[in-house]
C-alpha cells in the first residue's frame, strides 16, 4: 500500500461514516430499544416492558387492517406502475410508424415524456391537495365528467368501497412518469442493430417487445420493483393528506397507524416504535425477497 | 506511518466524535430529564405580585398559529412586559405543536407557556399521565388583575375549571368559550319564510319543506364525521339529563347505549333515511362542507362557534349565520330547548418543568384580565372564558347570536369531556362510527354498538390512564 493513502481514506471515510452512525444507525437502534418500553413521549420516564408492545400489536385489529391494505398496495402498485411505465416507454421509444418501423417513438414523444414526468416535479403534498379537489364529490373534476356522461357521482374519498383505490390510483399516477423516463433511458441503451436483425427476421412488434426489449430491460425492471415495493409499504403522505386512513379505517396504512399512535390520537411512543420496528423488518424482507425472486442470469449484449 | 501521525489522527477523530457523543446524549433515551429542573425563577410574593414572579425572569411563550393567528398573543405579551419591563419575552408560533415540543419535554426544557391546540396538539391524557403539566390552582385563587374584589376563579364562566381539571387538579387553562350548536342563515330562512324548529317532529317537517324547495336540509364535515356526534349527544343529554354525559365521560358500561342515546340516535337516523343530507357530503372535508353551506346548498350544519371566523373569507355579505340549540325530542325532555352545549376551549398550559412557572401563571392572569380578554375578542371575534368581558365590544353577527344563545341557556348549559380525557375515542372510534351512521351504511343500533365497543376498548386498555369526574 502506498504511504499517503491513509490520510485520504480517513478524511473521506471517517466523517461520513460517523455522520451515518449518528443520524441513521443510532435512531434505528434507539427505535428498537424504545419499542420495548412503555414510553409515552413527553417525559424522560420509560419502563421496560419486554415484548408487550409486540404482543399488543398482534391483537390490534387496526394494525392488521392497515397491514392488509399495505399488502394490497404491495401487489398492485408495482404491477400497475411497471406495466404502465413499460407501455408508455415502449410507445415513446419504439411505437412510431415512420422510417424503419418499430424503432422510433410516436409523434410528439418528447412532449409526452415531459407530460408523464410532470407529477415527479410536484411535491407530494401538492399532488394530494390537487387530487383531493379532483375527487371532491360535488364540484370536483371527476364527478363533473361522470355526470356529463350520465354516470352516478359517488363521494369518492368518503366511501369506504372506493377511498383506498382512489388513493392507489393517485400513487400510480404520481409514480409512472419516473419509470417511463427510467425505462426509456434503458431502452435507448439497447443497440439498434439487434432490432434491425429481428425485424429482418420478420418478428412482430409484440414478439420484439416480449423477447428482446423486456429481457434486456430486466435489471432496470427489478430495481423498479424493489423501489416500488418499498414505496408500497409506506404510502404514508398521500393517505394521510387525502383520507387520513378513513372513512372507517378503509384506507389506513401502517405508516398512518404509526403516526397516529405517536402524534395523532394518542401519545404512545413505545407502541409506535414497535410498529416502526415491524415496518423495518417487513420492508427489509420485501427487499430481500424481491432481489431473490427477480434474480436471473444477466443477458450479455456482446 | 509513525507514532506521531497516529496520535495526530486519533486526536482528529476525537474532535469529530465529541459533538456526536453530545448529540447522542441529547437524545430520547439518555434520561436527562431533570436538567431543566435545577434552575427555577422565583420572586417574592407581594400584593402587587401574588404569584411571586421574578421580575427580570425571561418568559417563553409558544402559540399555536391557527385560526386565531398569533397577534393576540403578542398583545398579551406586551401587557405582561408593561408590568414586568425587565422580563424578556421569547415568542414563537407553530402549527405543529406536538412535533416541535416533544423533544423539549423529554429534555426537560419546555417553554413556559404553551397553547396546545390544533390538529397536531399533544394528547392531554399523555401529558397529564406523565405529570408534565404544572398545577394552575394558585392562579385561580389569585386576585383578578383588573376586576376589583374578585379572584381569577370568580371571573370565569361556569365549566371553565371543570374542563381543565383532571381528577380534581386544574391543569389546563382553556381560554375561549365555545358554543356548539346547529347553524343556519337567518337571511335564507327569512327569504323563504321558514322558522327554526324547536322540536324534532317540527324539525323533520321543516327539512321536508327545505328539500321540496330544492335545497339540501343538512350537510356535515364528511371526513371529520365526529362533528355530527355533537348534536346526537346533545339531543340525548337534553332528553335524559346531564347524567347521560357523566356516564360517557366516566366510561361506564353501556353508557353509549342508554335509553337517551337510543332515542337520540333513532331520531337522527331520520335525516339519513329521508335523504335530508346533501349528496356527496361524506366526501367533503370540514372546509368544503362549510363552504357548500355558505353557498346556500344546504340549510343546516353542526359546528362550534369558531365557524364564523373560519368562514370569514367565503361568507356572502348579509348571510347572517346564526347558532341554535338542538331541537327537543319531546315534552319529556329533562332540559329545556334553550339548553346549549358550551365549553371552554383553546387550551393553554404551563409545563411542570418550565423554568418560569410563576411567570406562566401570571401571563395567564394577564390573559384573563378584562383588558386582555376584550382585546382577544376584538382581534379574533371569539368569546373568552372571562364572564362579561365581551360587553361593550362590537361583535360580528354570528357571535352576537352565540352570546344570545348562551344567555338563554343560562344554568341549563351542559358539556362533556370524554374527548379531552380520551382523544382517541372521539377522534378515531366515535368518528368512524359517525361516518358509517350518517352515510347510511349502518343503523342507529349498530352505531351505538360501535361507539360502545370503542369506549370499552379504551376502558380495557391498561396503558391509558382513566379519569373520573363527579357531576
Amino acid at each position: 500500500m502506498k504511504h499517503g493513502k491513509y490520510p485520504l481514506i480517513v478524511t473521506f471515510l471517517v466523517p461520513p461514516l460517523l455522520l451515518y452512525v449518528v443520524f441513521v444507525v443510532s435512531p434505528y437502534l434507539q427505535a428498537f430499544q424504545i419499542s420495548t418500553t412503555d414510553w409515552l413521549g413527553y417525559s424522560a420516564e420509560a419502563n421496560p416492558v419486554g415484548l408487550a408492545n409486540f404482543r399488543a400489536m398482534w391483537h390490534d385489529e387496526y394494525v392488521w387492517n392497515a397491514l392488509k391494505n399495505n399488502a394490497i398496495l404491495l401487489v398492485v402498485l408495482p404491477v400497475l406502475t411497471i406495466v404502465f411505465g413499460l407501455f408508455f416507454a415502449t410507445m415513446l421509444s419504439m411505437g412510431g410508424r415512420r422510417g424503419r418501423a418499430g424503432v422510433t417513438g410516436v409523434r410528439g414523444s418528447a412532449f409526452y415524456r415531459t407530460v408523464y414526468f410532470f407529477p415527479q416535479v410536484l411535491s407530494v403534498v401538492i399532488i394530494a391537495a390537487l387530487w383531493k379537489e379532483v375527487y371532491q364529490p360535488n364540484a370536483g373534476l371527476l364527478n363533473g365528467i361522470m355526470r356529463a356522461v350520465g354516470l352516478p357521482a359517488p363521494p369518492w374519498l368518503g366511501d369506504p368501497r372506493f377511498a383506498f383505490w382512489c388513493v392507489l390510483a393517485v400513487m400510480v399516477w404520481a409514480n409512472v412518469g419516473f419509470y417511463v423516463v427510467l425505462f426509456g433511458a434503458a431502452m435507448s441503451a439497447i443497440p439498434r442493430e439487434i432490432y434491425e436483425a429481428v425485424l429482418l427476421d420478420g418478428a412482430s412488434r409484440w414478439a420484439t417487445l416480449r423477447r428482446i426489449t423486456i429481457p434486456l430491460l430486466w435489471d432496470t425492471v427489478q430495481v423498479a420493483w424493489i423501489y416500488l415495493a418499498i414505496a408500497a409499504l409506506d404510502g404514508f403522505i398521500l393517505v394521510q393528506l387525502m383520507t387520513n386512513g378513513g372513512p372507517n379505517f378503509s384506507s389506513d396504512v401502517i405508516g398512518v397507524r404509526l403516526y397516529d399512535t405517536a402524534f395523532g390520537s394518542e401519545t404512545k411512543f413505545g407502541y409506535a416504535s414497535a410498529i416502526g420496528v415491524v415496518m423495518f423488518f417487513l420492508t427489509l424482507s420485501v427487499a430481500v425477497l424481491a432481489l431473490r425472486v427477480g434474480r436471473r442470469e444477466r443477458i450479455e449484449l456482446s | 506511518m509513525n507514532r506521531r501521525d497516529i496520535l495526530r489522527r486519533s486526536a482528529a477523530a476525537g474532535l469529530l466524535a465529541t459533538p456526536a457523543a453530545g448529540l447522542l446524549a441529547g437524545c430520547a433515551t439518555s434520561g436527562g430529564g431533570d436538567k431543566g429542573g435545577t434552575e427555577v425563577y422565583k420572586g417574592t410574593k407581594s400584593e402587587q405580585n401574588p404569584l411571586g414572579v421574578k421580575e427580570d425572569a425571561p418568559l417563553e411563550v409558544m402559540i399555536f398559529n391557527g385560526g386565531f393567528g398569533e397577534d393576540y398573543a403578542k398583545a398579551h405579551e406586551a401587557m405582561y412586559t408593561e408590568r414586568y419591563p425587565k422580563a424578556k419575552i421569547k415568542h414563537s408560533a407553530t402549527q405543529e405543536i406536538a412535533k416541535t415540543l416533544q423533544p423539549r419535554f423529554v429534555d426537560g426544557t419546555p417553554p413556559d407557556v404553551v397553547n396546545n391546540s390544533g390538529k397536531d396538539q399533544i394528547d392531554f391524557n399523555g401529558l397529564v399521565s406523565q405529570n408534565a403539566l404544572a398545577d394552575l390552582g394558585e392562579l385561580l385563587s389569585a386576585p383578578s388583575l383588573d376586576i376589583p374584589g374578585k379572584t381569577v376563579k370568580e371571573t370565569l364562566l361556569p365549566g371553565t375549571v371543570e374542563v381543565g381539571s383532571y381528577d380534581g387538579t386544574f391543569l389546563v387553562m382553556n381560554y375561549t368559550y365555545t358554543v356548539y350548536g346547529i347553524w343556519h342563515s337567518t337571511k335564507l330562512f327569512a327569504d323563504r319564510g321558514w322558522e327554526y324548529a324547536k322540536t324534532w317532529d317540527e324539525h323533520i317537517a321543516l327539512c321536508k319543506k327545505i328539500k321540496a324547495a330544492g335545497i339540501a336540509p343538512w350537510t356535515y364535515a364528511g371526513k371529520h364525521p365526529r362533528y355530527m356526534s355533537w348534536p346526537v349527544i346533545s339531543t340525548a343529554i337534553k332528553f335524559g339529563g346531564p347524567s347521560v354525559a357523566l356516564a360517557i365521560d366516566n366510561l361506564e358500561p353501556n353508557a353509549w347505549k342508554s335509553d337517551a342515546m337510543k332515542a337520540a340516535a333513532d331520531a337522527w337516523h331520520q335525516i339519513v333515511k329521508d335523504k335530508f343530507i346533501l349528496d356527496g357530503t361524506p366526501g367533503l372535508d370540514h372546509v368544503q362542507s362549510q363552504t357548500a353551506w355558505c353557498q346556500g346548498k344546504a340549510a343546516f350544519i353542526s359546528c362550534g362557534s369558531w365557524l364564523e371566523n373560519e368562514q370569514k373569507s367565503v361568507t356572502p355579505a348579509g348571510f347572517n349565520m346564526t347558532v341554535a340549540p338542538t331541537p327537543s325530542l319531546g315534552s319529556g325532555d329533562k332540559l329545556p330547548f334553550e339548553a346549549v352545549r358550551g365549553t371552554a376551549g383553546e387550551p393553554f398550559m404551563v409545563p411542570a418543568k418550565a423554568k418560569n412557572v410563576a411567570g406562566g401563571l401570571d401571563y395567564f392572569r394577564t390573559m384573563l384580565s378584562k383588558k386582555g380578554a376584550q382585546d382577544f375578542t376584538k382581534k379574533v371575534a371569539s368569546l373568552t372564558v372571562v364572564a362579561g368581558a365581551a360587553e361593550g365590544v362590537e361583535l360580528p353577527f354570528g357571535l352576537t347570536t352565540v352570546v344570545r344563545a348562551l344567555d338563554a341557556s343560562g344554568t341549563n348549559g351542559f358539556n362533556w369531556v370524554y374527548n379531552n380525557y380520551y382523544r382517541k375515542l372521539e377522534r378515531n372510534l366515535v368518528d368512524a362510527a359517525c361516518g358509517e351512521f350518517f352515510s347510511g351504511r349502518i343503523g342507529p343500533a349498530e352505531f351505538l354498538d360501535q361507539c360502545q365497543k370503542g369506549a370499552d376498548s379504551i376502558a380495557q386498555d391498561s396503558s391509558i390512564k382513566k379519569y373520573k369526574r363527579a357531576a
